[in-house]
């Protein structure tokens, strides 16, 4: 269709699109109470916006230049009553909506467990909530059920009226996890959780994003929200299951490469371990793992001991890859992992099968290396690596 | 040459560094390159070096280095608007399976670069053009404080700028969105120049934009004319007072931001790294609290802009100048207190959240007094509707949507459902674009005469304005649209069909806005061209309030005769009313500051600086730095740096302006 | 600004001054000067946000305790203070237009402020040979860049304290000079005072913690 047939069925276009305002009408208890925050707001703040506008016009015609009959005072300039008046304005409209905030804010805090299913029913105590992990990664979102031991990529489920509980955490960069007609969003940020507490209360398929650009694969990095009914969700599980294949800390490293517009995949099995260490960052054997790291910190730290305690790393994800001033990049050994028992920490990081450096479509390695050598940390890099 | 050799030289600088498998950028570098030769080939043939280098780039005249800010601020709105036309056009393209015309590589910078550039390049320097220029003038001094540093920090704003166009033809820009979050900013994820550029650019320029802030808070404080006590200070004066305050308070901790990223990304420390104890939290955190206020630095001179527009346009003294004052010092204030709003969604906590949300709201009700008080101003008065005013009521009917909507987004569960969606790029776009550049439009329209002693040409002036307002409704009104449809921002291409019809009227929008500039352009022009029939012999072309009108326009080197005396707010409306005679004789020699080349030359030594870290020309930084120390060291030996204007001379330049008044009558 | 702004004897309001002094040179230097150190502040406070944020996050690596030698530090810190001291001999001497004196004073002063980047130094290179380098833990980077920066004004200083004893050399105690040596004061004193909030938040505060 050429440019102007487009311009031409413009109006009609807009009126007939049959537009999705999932902001406005979204499926999702949580979404809707904020949806109805939106628009008391704004209501709120119209009945201000909407005298003021109405003035402006009015005044700027009413004492335009050419009106000789209007009153021109020109050196009227002060009105006490009247600036009392554009100050408490204001000033009640904001307190109305601060204490709309306050009360909202909290009721709707992401962190908070549900207190209701939806504005006419009640949590169902029988059924426990449906837990989920979300990991963000380059560029596509992997979840874990741990109830199910099941695990997708890009493609997420859960049962109508059933409280979700989401953990959600990244593997590289900042992300931010967003089903529209579910919830508000939260970020997922690398080695730390964040949570988020919704339920969907109408069976469907909704479209859920990274709203936090992450990089060249940003655009593509979506993924299905289905609302399903218990049955259907069962047989949603089923399907995963049958998938078969496993998830563990080897193909979870391959997994975290970086990739575009990934398809949908399901794994029948997962590492039931899996998400813990994504969180704490030591997927890889032999790295430490955040949590250890923050108790021995929590203590003060490992002493002179602790200088020696890292290794270089070949394994290119998490550190820095070679600053060109800085020594060699390094990572810190674990001292009691259950994979690394105490006692073999000289272990460098497994790395994953292929040890080629990562390459995103955004990411290429640095043409220059370092100036200085590695004399500032134990051991060489690989030869693959410079 | 050995591989070695090179790379001392030339660092990570390679023929693979140019863009050459670019077609887009190749274009445009061809078509810059040959402009360049154009203008460099006019300017040496009409023998014009000597007269800039003289006149102009060593000048020390605050009026002179006010105008050259603007210049660069426009000609950085071209580089930046090209970017937002280039973003439109492949976000209307990109549905059903197409990829648009941009690849993400060159997408992702394009974006990053229109943020950086409209908001350092474009906004900062035409806020800061209007305030050098203004401010010495409205408040009866000769010049600025420290005129040497002024023309200083100009020519850092410049070798930033200049640091962010060389990305475009040698090597790239940042892939990271205007901010440069960490860890996607950091070496691990951006291992090329494109970040170093974009903190070499901003450090360059942020020691200028410090500097000036010093600057101008000295000259307000300082050398106020007799008469002028604060509360007697033109609005714009006290907004520029506001702005700069928030200037020095805030630009160093973008200064310690930067350099802190720029630490991890060359010697490898841990600030905002995932692993070894970094926190890349902290750097949104630190990041925002300089960003929130430089919201404020931008929009507090505009709203000081239309307090003296409405007031001049309505024949009218401002309404309510003391509630005015307050406003705008408890916006100051507030600003440092709301930068979280920014990421509701990190996950503070319900307590932080609605604290950050509250204080936010609280910033409205003295914006909104602000607006009342326009509005009051306008209420039983004359309004001319020339262009300045124009922009005027153009600016009260879009910033009130702009206000009402990030008032919503300052409703933390609100935001959870808005926050990084195209709502919010509407938002901003409609208070940044309906408050500052309608306010720096407005400014241009009226001191333009001021500063070369002709108006600028009404029909394309008007042209622009109505091009710029409905092409601006039309390319952001959509976005509010998609935004409520949960579509979020930066995304290169799109699945949903029915979205593309709002993309494509934003687009023709933006077109619109396209043609609002080439009519600013035009206008420019036009009104160069019918100088003589445009021209203001008064130096008083509106029948203005405040002091910078009593002078001539452009206004002398010394900018007036003897310093002014002030007994009112508007201090000139006032002069014109008691009947004051302009002194015809008892003139004396004028003590002003001498013109001097040491800061386009330390500008340039830390742009060749910022140059060599970038690429890792070590040599290069080192040998820049040195000298940058050398020629400063030297500058302070220095110690005759002023000079005197002879009775003589300035007896001639006030009986010409005296003919010039008589010839007017 | 004390300049008749009331009408004259005959009434007629006075609209501009006929017969006026420009200001002195060097008129706003003092209040910008003092603007610039308010800045410097707010980079100093921000590092101090960092190391507070970071301080703790030793990355299963040393913590303060194991790394600080509180009688070097001690040793330092008084080398500075000693220096603000023989500074402010520096500005008394000044006053009494002793140049001779005044440039005594001034080399010590550098003296002083050259002994205390010198062991600085000596604590970094120490530090970093024992391996608890800049890259090891954020509490180090954190920690590295706070004192660092500070070496690196005193640093400043230095070089301005030699430029002005060469510029009191060349032309003696002119108004100009007097002027840089009361700013050069002003920042060697701010200098002095971020240390003691260096020595207190960073050393003390951190063995003991």
């Amino acid at each position: 269709m050429s440019r102007l047939k487009i311009l031409a069925l413009l109006p009609l276009a807009v009126a007939l699109s049959g537009c999705n305002y999932v902001v406005l009408a979204p499926a999702g208890d949580i979404a809707a109470q904020q949806r109805d925050l939106v628009i008391i707001s704004t209501v709120l703040m119209l009945l201000i916006v909407l005298p003021v506008m109405a003035l402006t016009v009015l005044f700027a015609w009413r004492y335009r230049q050419s009106n000789t009959t209007a009153r021109y005072e020109p050196d009227w300039d002060h009105s006490t009553k009247l600036e009392l008046v554009i100050w408490s304005a204001p000033l009640l409209i904001i307190v109305c909506l601060g204490a709309l905030t306050w009360m909202g804010t909290h009721l709707l805090d992401p962190y908070r467990t549900l207190g209701r299913i939806h504005a006419d029913r009640a949590i169902d105590q029988s059924k426990a909530p449906l837990e989920v992990d979300v990991v963000a990664l380059d560029w596509k979102w992997l979840f874990i059920y741990p109830d199910y031991g099941i695990a997708t990529v890009n493609d997420l489920a859960a049962p109508v009226d059933r409280p979700i509980n989401f953990r959600i955490t990244a593997s590289s960069v900042m992300n931010s996890f967003y089903i529209p007609a579910l919830a508000g969003q939260i970020y997922a940020m690398p080695g730390m959780e964040t949570k988020l507490h919704a339920v969907v209360n109408h069976a469907g398929t909704y479209k859920g994003f990274s709203a936090n650009y992450s990089g060249a694969g940003f655009s593509g990095m979506h993924f299905n929200f289905q609302g399903l009914d218990d049955k259907g969700f069962d047989g949603w599980v089923a399907q995963a299951k049958s998938a078969g294949g496993s998830l563990g800390r080897a193909e979870y490293l391959q997994l975290e490469k970086p990739s575009e517009n990934e398809p949908v995949r399901r794994w029948g099995t997962v590492d039931s371990d899996l998400y813990r260490l994504i969180l704490n960052m030591c997927v890889e054997t032999g790295k430490m793992c955040q949590s250890e790291m923050m108790a021995i910190d929590a203590k003060g730290g490992n002493g002179h001991e602790g200088l020696n305690n890292t290794l270089p790393l070949s394994y290119d994800k998490y550190a820095r890859r070679g600053t060109a001033l800085g020594p060699e990049p390094s990572f810190v050994v674990g001292t009691c992992t259950p994979d690394a028992p105490q006692g073999q920490t000289t272990a460098a990081i497994k790395a994953p099968l292929d040890t080629a450096p990562l390459l995103g479509a955004g990411l290429k390695r640095p043409t220059f290396t370092p100036l200085r050598s590695s004399s500032f940390f134990l051991g060489q890099r690989p030869k693959s690596d410079s | 040459m050995s591989p070695d050799l090179l790379k001392l030289i030339f660092g990570r600088l390679g023929i693979d560094s140019l863009p050459l498998h670019e077609p887009i950028l190749v274009g445009t570098f061809a078509v810059v390159a040959l402009g360049g030769v154009t203008l460099l080939a006019g300017l040496t043939y009409f023998r014009l070096w000597g007269y800039l280098w003289r006149e102009w780039f060593t000048s020390v005249d605050h009026k002179r280095i006010g105008v050259m800010y603007m210049v660069l601020g426009i000609v950085m709105l071209l580089r930046g608007f090209a970017d937002a036309l280039m973003m439109r056009a492949q976000q209307a393209m990109a549905f059903g399976g197409s990829e648009g015309f941009l690849p993400a590589h060159h997408y992702d910078q394009v974006f990053t670069a229109h943020g950086v550039i409209m908001i350092f390049f474009v906004a900062m320097p035409l806020v800061t053009g209007l305030m050098n220029f203004v401010v010495p003038l409205q408040i009866g001094a000769r010049d600025v404080s420290f005129p040497f540093l002024n023309n200083f920090s100009f020519w850092m704003t410049v070798g930033g700028a200049v640091l962010v166009m060389l990305s475009l033809f040698i090597g790239e820009f940042a892939r990271t969105g205007w901010l440069a979050y960490p860890p996607l900013s950091n070496i691990g994820y951006s291992p090329d120049v494109g970040v170093d550029y974009y903190i070499w650019g901003l450090q360059v320029a942020g020691v200028g934009t410090t500097l000036s802030g010093i600057n101008l808070i000295c000259t307000i404080v300082k050398l106020r004319c007799p008469g002028m006590t604060m509360m007697r200070m033109p609005v714009f004066t006290w907004t520029s007072l506001c702005t700069n305050i928030l200037i020095v308070a805030s630009f160093p901790v973008l200064t310690v931001v930067l350099a802190l990223l720029s630490l991890d990304r060359y010697v490898g420390t841990n600030f905002f790294t995932n692993d070894f104890g970094g926190s890349p939290m902290m750097y949104v955190n630190l990041i925002w609290i300089w960003g929130h206020p430089e919201v404020y630095i931008l929009v507090l001179p505009a709203f000081g802009i239309f307090s003296e527009v409405t007031s001049t346009f309505s024949g009218k003294r401002l309404f309510g100048y003391t509630s005015m004052v307050y406003a705008t010092v408890v916006i100051t204030i507030l600003s440092y207190l709301v930068w979280l709003h920014h990421f509701f969604t990190m996950g503070s906590g319900a307590s932080v959240n609605s604290f950050f949300g509250i204080t936010t709201m609280i910033i409205s009700i003295p914006t909104g007094a602000k607006m009342f008080n326009w509005l009051f101003t306008m209420y039983r008065g004359r309004i001319r509707y020339e262009l300045p005013m124009l922009w005027t009521i153009a600016f009260m009917l879009t910033f009130v949507i702009g206000g009402m909507t990030g008032v919503l987004l300052a409703v933390p569960p609100a935001d959870f459902v808005l926050h990084n969606s195209l709502f919010l790029i509407a938002h901003f776009h409609n208070v940044i674009i309906g408050g500052v550049v309608f306010g720096a439009f407005a400014g241009i329209n009226y001191w333009f005469p001021k500063a070369f002693g002709f108006r600028l040409d009404p029909f394309w002036g008007k042209c622009s304005f109505w091009f710029w307002v409905t092409g601006f409704y039309m390319a952001f009104m959509p976005l509010y649209v998609l935004g409520l449809m949960g579509v979020t921002r930066r995304l290169r291409v799109f699945d949903d069909p029915s979205l593309q019809i709002w993309f494509v009227i934003a687009a023709i929008g933006a077109g619109l806005v396209f043609l609002g500039i080439l009519s600013m352009l035009m206008q420019f022009a036009v009104s160069f061209l019918k100088r003589e029939q445009l021209k203001d012999v008064t130096g008083d072309p509106w029948d203005a309030r405040t002091l910078e009108w009593a002078t001539s326009s452009p206004p002398p080197d010394y900018n007036f005769a003897f310093t002014p005396v002030v007994h009112d707010n508007d201090a000139w409306w006032d002069m014109k009313k008691r009947g004051y005679q302009r002194p015809l004789t008892g003139f004396k020699p004028i003590h002003m500051p001498s013109s001097t080349g040491t800061g386009i030359i330390l500008a340039g030594f830390a742009t060749a600086m910022g140059f060599g870290l970038i690429w890792y020309m070590w040599w290069l930084a080192a040998l820049s730095f040195i000298a940058m120390l050398a020629v400063g060291i030297g500058h302070t030996f220095n110690y005759h740096r002023d000079f005197d204007i002879p009775a003589d001379d300035v007896i001639r330049t006030e009986d010409a302006r005296t003919k010039l008044l008589a010839g007017a009558k | 600004m004390t300049v008749a702004v009331n009408p004259t004897q005959t009434g007629e309001p006075v609209f501009y001054l006929a017969d006026e002094h420009p200001h002195p040179e060097g008129y706003s230097t003092s209040l910008g000067f003092w603007i610039y150190l308010m800045s410097d502040c707010l980079i100093f406070a921000m590092l101090f946000a960092a190391f507070g944020v970071l301080g703790a996050n030793y990355a299963a690596g040393p913590a303060p305790k194991d790394l600080f030698d509180l009688d070097l530090v001690a040793v330092n810190t008084s080398m500075l203070l000693l220096s603000s001291i023989t500074y402010g001999f520096a500005m008394l001497t000044m006053q009494q237009n002793k140049v001779a004196q005044t440039q005594m004073w001034l080399l010590i002063t550098g003296l002083f402020g050259a002994a205390f980047i010198g062991i600085e130094l000596t604590e970094f290179a120490h530090m970093i040979h024992e391996g608890a380098t800049p890259q090891r833990s954020a509490f180090l980077s954190a920690f590295f860049t706070l004192v660092g920066t500070h070496g690196l004004h005193v640093s400043c200083g230095l070089i301005w304290l030699v430029t002005l004893m060469v510029q009191v050399w060349k032309f003696g105690l002119i108004e100009a000079n007097r002027r840089r040596l009361m700013c050069l004061s002003m920042f060697w004193h701010f200098l002095d005072v971020v240390w003691i909030g260096v020595f207190t938040f960073v050393y003390l505060l951190g063995v003991l913690r």
